[in-house]
């Protein structure tokens, strides 16, 4: 029996195709996949994102715990309502999940992790606070809904719907948050445009989602979302990154603290661990599509390097392949690489990511 | 979407249309490019290229994956449909127009054993439940 959002009737009133992801039944698409991404690009387009997990963390110095937790470090969140993007690692420095935290107050932090993880997420954060912060309470929230609206107009079409959240929301600057009556909205996205996640009560969402969708909103589904991501440089966990590889291997270096003197769950590995391989983009140059697990080959020095591909697909914004891929260190931007497609080798660029930001291609061409 | 009652069908999803100077037009059906989606790219056999029933002979790409076209009879490749290198997207436009090949088959009798409308429309509807 797959779960459902409490979008699901939404969903199916709105001819989505619908598939089983990770045990969710969830939108792939409304019809068209490359219209969905063209639409959150240049106008706006909304996702329901409810199988996600957000998790409460209450009590006395919820701060102390996550310093403990998460591999970025919350002593950064100084202003209520922001949000840090952060991996949380296994001792041996592996990436258990990649989630969100937004600091609402000194006792009450909320952390959004990815839906597949989301058991393994709680099972982890039950345990670690058992250890380290027994009097703090762990609370998931499956009485939420979560939207996210993306794209150029996604915030002026919020505005629209829900009354006086324009004066409340107008001057969040990105990774910002606030609360207005039964909605949580954040400056966040997964998509590269401009938009809100807004998180709301699950017998709220169906409403809103229509609401949304008179005031001109598009739905989008997984696979738009997933294009998307990939053109704006954002790592997808099970693939980019698991707990057998670290975030300096993943492109994820930016969100691991280091500097500070604070321990951290998997810090020590990291210390100790060499960085051999680093997450690169891939332009292709031949024709094709480049997929995840495609093998790469690289020469550097007269030898021979092999990578393999973590996310790939077609870029609808720049009309041609693109990819994530783990890569030896010895190779770097402006390198050519082969990337073996079923009996073929083709010819791809090592190019600096992100691929695509608000709307504007960023690799040269 | 119905299919032409003038093709005939493949288990693996191709259409197969008979024309009058002996040849065959190939191409993949409306099911198979609902099931696709949005496509991103078509590799075609090359002109000449002989195939054996059953060969992998062209791929179509979608957004979401790659799929093998797999000859549905026997024979040398006589054209094919460069356009759609360029516009992929017709085939969901039109499973039925964009084809992707030709064929001189090395044995007409061979059409005999492709499945006619009824009999893939009952294949679907099987794979279905």
């Amino acid at each position: 029996m797959l779960k459902t959002t409490p979008l699901n009737q939404s969903h199916r009133a709105m001819n989505a195709k619908m598939v089983d992801f990770g045990g969710w039944d969830m939108p792939l698409h409304y019809g068209s996949q490359l219209d969905e991404h063209h639409q959150v690009r240049n106008d706006a387009g909304m996702f329901d994102v409810s199988h996600m997990l957000p998790i409460d963390i209450k009590g006395d110095d919820v701060r102390g715990f996550l310093r403990q937790l998460v591999a970025n470090n919350v002593d950064k969140l100084t202003l209520p309502g922001k949000a840090l993007y952060s991996c949380m690692l296994t001792p041996q420095g592996g990436v258990i999940d990649d989630l969100i935290i937004y600091f609402l107050s000194e006792n009450w932090f909320r952390i959004v992790v990815n839906a597949g993880t989301a058991d393994k997420d709680a099972a982890w954060i039950n345990a670690k606070r058992d250890e380290i912060a027994p009097g703090l309470e762990i609370l998931p929230r499956r009485d939420l809904a979560m939207i996210a609206i993306q794209g150029p107009n996604a915030r002026a079409k919020v505005w629209q719907v829900i009354s006086g959240a324009q004066s409340a929301t107008e001057n969040l600057k990105l990774f910002q948050s606030t609360t207005l009556n039964n909605y949580f909205i954040a400056r966040t996205g997964y998509t590269g445009e401009d938009g809100f996640e807004i998180i709301l009560p699950a017998d709220d969402a169906a409403t809103f989602w229509n609401e949304l969708h008179a005031a001109g909103v598009a739905p989008a589904g997984l696979g738009a979302r997933d294009t998307l991501r990939l053109e704006a440089g954002m790592n997808l966990y099970g693939q980019d990154m698991d707990e057998t590889t670290s975030p300096m291997e993943s492109g994820l270096t930016w969100t691991v603290d280091m500097k500070s003197e604070r321990d951290f769950i998997g810090k020590q590995a990291l210390t100790e661990k060499p960085v051999t391989q680093q997450l690169q983009g891939l332009v292709l140059l031949d024709r094709g599509v480049l997929r995840s697990h495609q093998k790469v080959v690289a020469q550097h020095n007269d030898n021979e390097f092999e990578g393999e591909i973590t996310s790939g697909g077609f870029s609808p914004t720049i009309n041609q392949s693109i990819a994530l891929a783990r890569l030896p260190s010895q190779i770097s931007v402006g390198d050519e690489v082969n990337v073996m497609v079923r009996d073929k080798k083709l010819c791809a660029k090592v190019v600096k990511y992100p691929f695509v930001r608000n709307g504007k291609v960023l690799i040269e061409q | 979407m119905s299919n032409p009652t003038h093709l005939k069908y493949t288990k693996s999803h191709e259409w197969v249309r008979p024309e009058d100077d002996g040849t065959v037009t190939i191409g993949i059906t409306h099911h198979a490019q609902e099931l696709l989606g949005d496509m991103v790219f078509v590799e075609l056999p090359q002109i000449g290229r002989k195939l054996a029933q059953k060969e992998e002979c062209a791929v179509v790409e979608s957004v979401k994956a790659a799929a093998d076209v797999y000859a549905p009879i026997g024979g040398e490749v006589t054209t094919n449909n460069s356009d759609l290198e360029s516009e992929p997207e017709k085939i969901n436009q039109d499973a039925y127009s964009a084809w992707l090949f030709k064929l001189k088959p090395d044995s007409a009798s061979d059409l005999d054993e492709l499945l006619d409308a009824t009999s893939y429309e009952n294949l679907l509807e099987n794979e279905e439940h």
